[in-house]
């Protein structure tokens, strides 16, 4: 698994390019899509790109501090961010971001 | 001595099973804590009770009251249960797509079922609770999600048969609704064994119900403790069925969906591990699935069932 920035063909450095899934509440601010691709080095690198890209989403990724929003989890590779590096979190090429409302059970 | 003067003395003090066949190499050992077991049929049965106690204990709950909770099956079978034997009426809001032995069970064991929008899923479930207490002052929501006896249940009971019955335990997985068994096992393990991991199992909600208005419609359980985990995992409804035959094909334990989203998670624990040993929590028995087709339907047509009816 290789992380960080690697070189392309033409031996231009390339980010880890990864795909990002949606939920269905915030893909109205991201042209409907459900799945994007988007690159970085770490799960925030992919949220500032993402956010660049569809504005809408910067409310509802970050929270007023900077830090994820209380009400999203993320998970890289079904592996919630919180408990590795929050948005320091590595990502790897091929890499899943799932990005799901907080909801409750039982 | 299996002699009790009532049914609710069965409450607690399930077995643990070893599912060792479902281990990835020798050395290590992963067991499986049968809550099935239990009388009304699932883990909730310890915080229904203890619930109720302590509210009877500080005086919230007098003879006769009308109980009221949101639920998604489980905890309201376990409430029907102890409110049927101690003299309480209960009413569950319940999302109107569980699965239907839960709403038969609920109505056979006397609850009275108010239906929320099944799309909107539990969150929509505490949303019409906290509204019918509101405009109600009569009914008495112990409100699971935020009431302490939930984890205390766990903690008291849970937590301590588990370090008795494997004092050898390195990692606990458990599914993660209200966060009860998280927040009571995790505090009593890491309390007299600080090297223990916490790792929760949660289903994609999110992707599951579709009708959330806004991410503030978003909610957390106040008992929840971040923490308190270590390691938190998504495990998706085709694999929770997965492992949910596997457990019954390879080591005859009969259990419900949640659980093959727990052994799921377990079983990726101990992938981690040279040696060491995993218990995993498994909440209820499979008898309240069969109308899933879970062990009998095409495993994609079961796993797309799944997003529709809430089997959590």
């Amino acid at each position: 698994m290789r992380v960080g920035f690697h070189r392309g063909m033409d031996g231009k450095v390339v980010a880890m390019a990864v795909e990002v899934r949606l939920p269905t509440l915030l893909r109205p601010v991201a042209d409907g899509s459900s799945s994007v691709s988007a690159e970085g080095e770490t799960v925030g690198d992919v949220f500032r790109q993402l956010i660049g890209r569809y504005p809408g989403l910067a409310d509802n990724l970050i929270g007023e501090d900077g830090s994820l929003h209380k009400f999203v989890n993320v998970y890289r590779n079904d592996d919630d961010i919180r408990y590795l590096d929050a948005l320091d979190t590595k990502v790897a090429d091929g890499d899943v971001i799932s990005i799901l409302p907080a909801v409750a059970g039982g | 001595m299996a002699r009790f003067d009532s049914v609710l003395g069965l409450i607690g003090d399930t077995p643990l099973v070893s599912i060792d066949a479902l281990a990835p190499r020798p050395g290590v050992h992963i067991l499986a804590k049968l809550e099935g077991q239990n009388p009304g049929g699932s883990s909730k049965d310890r915080i229904a009770l203890k619930m109720v106690e302590l509210a009877e204990r500080d005086g919230s709950l007098q003879p006769g009251d009308t109980i009221l909770e949101p639920s998604s099956g489980n905890t309201g079978i376990g409430l029907a249960l102890v409110a049927k034997l101690r003299g309480y009426r209960l009413r569950v809001v319940m999302p109107d797509n569980v699965s239907p032995e839960r709403r038969q069970l609920l109505e056979i064991f006397g609850a009275e079922i108010v239906s929320s929008p099944g799309e909107e899923g539990s969150n929509g479930a505490i949303r019409l609770a906290e509204k019918l207490a509101a405009d109600d002052p009569a009914l008495r929501m112990l409100f699971q999600y935020g009431n302490p006896a939930n984890p205390l249940a766990h903690y008291e009971g849970t937590g301590p048969e588990i370090l008795r019955d494997c004092p050898e335990v390195d990692v606990f997985v458990a599914g993660l609704g209200t966060s009860g068994t998280l927040m009571g096992v995790g505090r009593y393990l890491k309390e007299r064994k600080p090297s223990v991991q916490v790792v929760a199992v949660e289903p994609p909600s999110g992707e599951l119900v579709q009708g959330l208005r806004s991410l503030e419609d978003g909610f957390v359980p106040p008992i929840f403790d971040p923490g308190v985990l270590d390691r938190k995992l998504i495990v998706r409804p085709r694999e929770s069925i997965e492992w949910v035959r596997r457990l019954l094909d390879e080591c005859g334990v009969f259990a419900g969906i949640s659980s093959g989203a727990a052994v799921a998670g377990a079983v990726k624990a101990a992938a981690q591990l040279d040696t060491g040993t995993v218990v995993t929590l498994l909440p209820d028995a499979g008898w309240k699935y069969l109308s899933s087709g879970a062990w009998t339907d095409d495993l994609d047509v079961v796993a797309e069932r799944a997003t529709r009816i809430n089997y959590w």
